[in-house]
């Protein structure tokens, strides 16, 4: 029997280091160290209900369960054959408890190619990943094949870059392997910056051989013998894994001298990124490596034909990456056989927001924006509506209602007026104000922004600036025309993909909830009641039974009331932090 | 080579494969505005970051605009410079770039001659809708350069000059976003940094963000005061730049007005830094024969190649980033200390001043020069040899403000003594000709003999670093030369690794030299100005009736009355300097 503890980030934060050991302590006293096996895994994806424990054979999969837990679950599963019923996962419709994962809405339609092995095997034993087909796709590639035949294979896939460009993976690799150079470089970019996404980290978490594996063939095919992974610093765990699995490889003679008899060489280093967002853009990325000021440069020249120390460079992402050994062991047919006309495989996405089951999923492309938000994510927090859901990370766009039926793939989100990007994916509800998610995206482009172009330095910070103006109730409609002209010439103007996209957050709320810009800018009211200039908070007279709670928990004492009394609030004192309405047990704090 | 085919704006044009679409256009005489982009040709910068996007075109079936400067043209590109969609986007662009710059225009040391204020008439600029926050930081006072980067349009053609062509890599980007400026390491000011105040960077400058420290308004006060003797020096490169302040074409010689300009100024006495550049060329090539004498003689301990150290620049640049072969340029000082140093003993005897009662000003083509004034080592009891230097720009400046229709002005002399100087003295401003006037002395006082031809056509050049031999009689010299401090460092890097085989190097640090140097009329990215200042200079030379140092009478007469001879105790004492390690001193201590 093997039990599986969840070792992403996520989990660890819920201490499933402790519940590992927990179990390990809890099986060696109760002698059942022979059979038992406990094992920490990447992640399952299933964050919202973690950690996550799971048991094989038999598929249980416990949520929710904390280090106390480890007791029980040996004595009742391991040791007498019964499930711990309580910590199965309930479905919220029919109120059922579901012991295995596949039944799950959370996971009914998802397809896992990329995280294939994350909650599946020790991602710091070299062994489990041999296990489970692991380096067999670089073997067949070293020495069976081409690498022209490789790079075929590769285009023929139709693998698309999952970095957010979504550039076909084979062609890249075509161009670099007909450059010429003494020294080529394979770089894969590991500088996941989107706010709350962690696809890759969790792959790096959870199977950083995969990525390994097809660093090597991606070298193979290009000519290329030294890898570098761009890291950002802040990925501690990430990076001891692939650490961990860099040294298992060198030993196990599957990366260096010679890999497997081929006469291929090819070894890995790892480089640290400081956190800056602009340095997942690939030209900066190779300026941040080389020591420079990490800004991009104009394209071209493009990397494969002079990047890396002018030398010729493949930049490919940890996901992609993720894809390859699969598409060789199972074909390139097969890989086709999933998605949709122009976007192959899968890809995955960091569901998060209002939204049910937030978690790391990764679902077939052309898929529907509704059977990820409702089937997969469970639907909407505390049966609220849907306003918008916004993909492609900071500079993706808020797509609405009438976009939920749309298969998701490269292309219609881009014509949807959003984009896949790196696959971050934000569920708003009705109580999101669009101008002021607008603003908070701006507000990160604006910090991110590296300075080096004009339009995205001051552009959008001026954009920033004027949403702040309206979210104030200060703009008139001038600065709307203002807004969208601006927005337009950013995103016409700008050097590289963060400041030619980072408008889509405007535009797109511009297009799908003008009615909002409206009120807010005419009649001064933010119709989500969010926005803390257009609003005030007041005591209904009628429902208000003078119990106190409200003016005892106001952190500026600015409610006034005698205890069994009307209370009010006095409006030139009152922050708008709305303690008030939280407390309230009687339905008597409104927003106005 | 191969030709390709497009259209801009409607018209074919033919480039060859790899040409910008801001180059194509302008075969088609059609100019496309830009800001950041720059250009110097022969002297082989060339930078187009596609930071300011002022000069973004439409390109049929591409996404967004591009930016001309850095967008090679392809076959069949259908172009278009002027569409309604690239002039709404490039007036946009425009007005961001003002919405972050402070509108003191009137008051701007650059109003006139800022690239960004000739760039908003152009655009007819006239609101700024885009209003907000702007960038604000101290302004940042050294000897030399004053940084005031709430005027940084982040252009960076400074750190290309900086970086690239210096190799002094003070000035890079810092920061983020609309947080990130130009600026030394850990934003300190330039006092404490590494800057050689080659002042390069002030002379690319499209706005006000970078300039010389204004030493006018002192000397406006010290020519007005009664009990002071002003005492002026202009150096060669000045003469063949100052016409342009005033319209005149990049090239004229304007040394006789700028003479009577100086004096209605009300200067005392109006000399040439060429006189001492005479002076230096007997120090320095008596020093050159000397170590050269010793090393045929077989003297192991000489140090040779013997480099120039007329160039203040280049001095610090040394100083900072090779100090430890501090010992190989000569020790002879600039001209522009040397005229300080003998105007405050030599001449101020013969006119019987006291020292304290004498301001000895240069006007100067350079920026570094204002620094080198206020080296310790160059001052008695506190009293500076050379009290303060004017730019070239300054000059004008002042001649405009004092009512003067320069055009009109006579062609006058300078006085005498310090005034008279020869064609070597001249070609001091521009690179090859230290070099140049040296080997004309050294050769007649090492061999004896008259020189047959005065010129010395391989020496001369715009080419970055140059090598030339010249035949001392049956013994081989072999000259180096280098403009622009990264060809310096090329060269000092083959002494360092002893595969130098240079008897003398000449360097300046400037492109061209002093002629385009950081004082200078802005060239505005245009290298034919400093062609044709260059040629002036040598036209100027070629005029002269004395065209070897040492046949200067009044040289002659100095060496005879007071110095002695060259290299002399006396000499060594006004006309010679040490040099400093600066890498520990001033950089890592606060």
């Amino acid at each position: 029997m093997h039990m599986l503890v969840c070792g992403g980030t996520g989990c660890r934060a819920s201490a499933s280091e402790m519940l590992y050991e927990n179990l390990k302590k809890e099986v060696k006293e109760q002698g059942l160290e022979n059979d038992v096996q406990v094992i920490t895994t990447g992640c399952f994806g299933f964050c919202e209900k973690g950690p996550i424990v799971k048991v094989i054979p038999d598929n249980t999969f416990y949520v929710s369960v904390e280090p106390e837990d480890a007791g029980e679950i040996v004595a009742e599963h391991a040791l007498k054959g019964r499930q711990v019923e309580r910590l199965l996962y309930l479905d919220p419709v029919d109120k059922k408890r579901i012991s295995d994962s596949k039944g799950m809405g959370f996971y009914k339609k998802q397809i896992r190619i990329a995280l294939r092995n994350c909650g599946l095997i020790d991602p710091e034993n070299i062994d489990e990943y041999l296990a489970a087909d692991g380096y067999e796709a670089m073997g067949k590639v070293l020495l069976e094949m081409s690498p022209e035949d490789a790079i075929q294979e590769m285009i023929d896939s139709g693998l698309r870059g999952r970095g957010g460009g979504g550039f076909p993976t084979g062609v890249k690799w075509q161009i670099a392997s007909k450059v010429s150079g003494e020294q080529k470089y394979v770089v894969c970019n590991a500088d996941e910056g989107d706010p709350g996404a962690f696809m890759d980290r969790s792959i790096l978490e959870g199977d950083p051989h995969s990525v390994l594996e097809a660093m090597v063939i991606n070298g193979y095919c290009i000519g290329a013998t030294k890898g570098l992974i761009y890291i950002r610093a802040e990925y501690p765990l990430a990076i001891k894994r692939l650490k961990i699995a860099i040294d298992q490889a060198r030993e196990y003679g599957l990366l260096g001298k010679d890999i497997l008899g081929s006469g291929f060489t090819f070894d890995v280093e790892i480089r640290y990124g400081a956190g800056a967002f602009v340095c997942g853009e690939e030209t900066a990325l190779i300026h941040s490596m080389e020591g420079e000021r990490g800004e991009p440069t104009f394209k071209p020249p493009f990397p494969a034909q002079s990047g890396y120390l002018g030398k010729p460079t493949n930049v490919n992402n940890v996901e992609t990456f993720a894809n390859i050994p699969v598409i060789y062991n199972k074909g390139a047919k097969w890989f086709t056989s999933i998605g949709t006309e122009k976007s192959k495989g899968t890809k995955v996405f960091a569901l998060a927001g209002k939204i049910n089951n937030v978690g790391l999923i990764e679902v077939p492309m052309g898929i529907t924006l509704r059977e990820v938000i409702f089937e997969i994510g469970g639907g909407i927090k505390d049966g609220k509506k849907f306003r918008s859901v916004q993909t492609g990370g900071p500079s993706g766009g808020c797509l609405t209602e009438k976009h939920l039926d749309t298969p998701i793939d490269f292309d219609n989100l881009l014509a949807a007026g959003s984009m896949m990007g790196s696959g971050g994916m934000i569920v708003m509800d009705e109580d999101d104000c669009m101008v002021s998610v607008a603003k908070f995206y701006l507000d990160f482009t604006v910090e991110e922004s590296c300075g080096k172009c004009s339009p995205c330095r001051i552009g959008n910070k001026r954009l920033y600036e004027l949403l702040d103006k309206i979210t104030r109730g200060q703009a008139d409609k001038e600065d709307l025309d203002n807004l969208r002209n601006l927005s337009m010439v950013i995103r016409d103007t700008s050097l590289c993909g963060l400041g030619q996209t980072s408008p889509n957050p405007v535009l797109s709320t511009m297009d799908n909830f003008m009615e909002e810009y409206i009120a807010h800018v005419e009649e001064q009211r933010c119709p989500a009641g969010t926005c803390k200039e257009l609003i005030r908070y007041e005591i209904i007279p009628e429902n208000c039974v003078g119990c106190t709670a409200c003016a005892r928990n106001c952190p500026v004492n600015c409610i006034a009331g005698e205890r069994k009394q009307l209370h009010t609030i006095d409006q030139s004192l009152c922050i708008k932090c709305g303690a008030c309405l939280e407390k309230c047990k009687f339905n008597a704090v409104k927003i106005i | 080579m191969e030709l390709i085919k497009l259209k801009i704006d409607n018209r074919t044009v033919e480039v060859e494969k790899g040409t910008t679409i801001y180059h194509a256009a302008k075969k088609l005489g059609i100019e496309i505005p830009t800001l950041c982009y720059m250009n110097l040709g022969d002297l082989k910068i060339e930078h187009k970051p596609g930071g300011c996007r002022v000069c973004v075109v439409e390109v049929e079936g591409r996404r967004n605009l591009a930016p001309a400067c850095a967008t090679e043209c392809n076959e069949d590109m259908v172009v278009h410079t002027h569409s309604i969609r690239v002039l709404n986007a490039r007036k946009t662009v425009l007005e961001l770039i003002l919405s972050d710059h402070p509108f003191d225009c009137l008051i701007c040391a650059k109003s006139g001659t800022c690239d960004l204020q000739d760039m908003a008439i152009k655009m007819g600029v006239r609101n700024i809708p885009y209003q907000g926050e702007k960038s604000t930081y101290k302004p940042d006072f050294s000897p030399a350069i004053i940084r005031e980067m709430d005027k940084c349009i982040m252009c960076r053609r400074c750190e290309t000059m900086c970086n690239d062509f210096q190799t002094v890599g003070v000035l890079s980007g810092v920061n983020r976003g609309f947080e990130s400026v130009v600026a030394p390491a850990f934003e300190r000011d330039l006092d404490h940094s590494e800057c050689t105040y080659c002042g390069q960077c002030v002379a690319v400058c499209p706005t006000g963000a970078l300039t010389e420290v204004d030493h006018t308004t002192q000397l406006i006060r010290d020519l007005a005061d009664p009990d002071k003797k002003v005492v002026v020096q202009t150096a060669p490169a000045v003469r063949a730049a100052l016409g342009e302040a005033f319209g005149l074409e990049p090239g004229t010689l304007v040394t006789g007005k700028m003479v009577a300009a100086l004096r209605r100024l009300g200067f005392d006495y109006v000399f040439d830094t060429d006189f001492a550049a005479d002076l230096t060329i007997m120090e320095e090539g008596t020093e050159l024969l000397d170590r050269l004498g010793r090393f045929l003689k077989g003297d192991k301990d000489v140090k040779l190649p013997m480099l120039t150290s007329c160039c203040p620049g280049w001095v610090n640049f040394f100083e900072y980033h090779f100090p430890d072969m501090r010992d190989i340029p000569s020790t002879a000082r600039s001209p522009q200390q040397m005229f300080g140093s003998i105007a405050k003993t030599y001449f101020a005897d013969i006119v019987k001043t006291k020292r304290d009662e004498m301001v000895v000003v240069s006007v100067m083509p350079c920026v570094a020069k204002k620094y080198e004034c206020t080296r310790e080592e160059f001052s008695v009891d506190g009293n500076p040899d050379v009290d303060y230097s004017i730019s070239t720009r300054e000059l004008a400046m002042l001649i405009k403000r004092s009512n003067m229709d320069f055009g009109s002005l006579p062609d006058e002399d300078f006085d005498k003594p310090l005034g008279e100087s020869t064609g070597a003295g001249v070609i001091f401003g521009t690179t090859g000709g230290v070099i140049e006037a040296a080997v004309r002395t050294a050769y007649e006082l090492h061999t004896g003999k008259d020189l047959e031809k005065i010129d010395f056509e391989q020496l001369r050049g715009i080419e970055g670093i140059r090598s030339a031999s010249v035949d001392f009689d049956g013994t081989e010299i072999k000259i180096g030369i280098a403009h622009g401090l990264g060809n310096a460092r090329k060269l000092l890097d083959d002494i360092k690794a002893g595969k130098s085989e240079y008897h003398a190097i000449e360097i300046m640090a400037c492109p061209g030299g002093c002629i385009g140097g950081g004082g200078q009329p802005l060239h505005h990215g245009n290298p034919d100005i400093i062609k044709a200042r260059q040629k002036a200079i040598y036209q100027e030379d070629s005029g002269k009736p004395i065209r070897k140092s040492h046949e200067n009478p009044y040289i002659v007469k100095l060496y005879d009355d007071f110095l002695g001879k060259p290299m002399s105790e006396k000499a060594h004492h006004l006309l010679h300097t040490h040099y400093f390690d600066r890498k520990q001193k001033d950089v890592l201590l606060d």
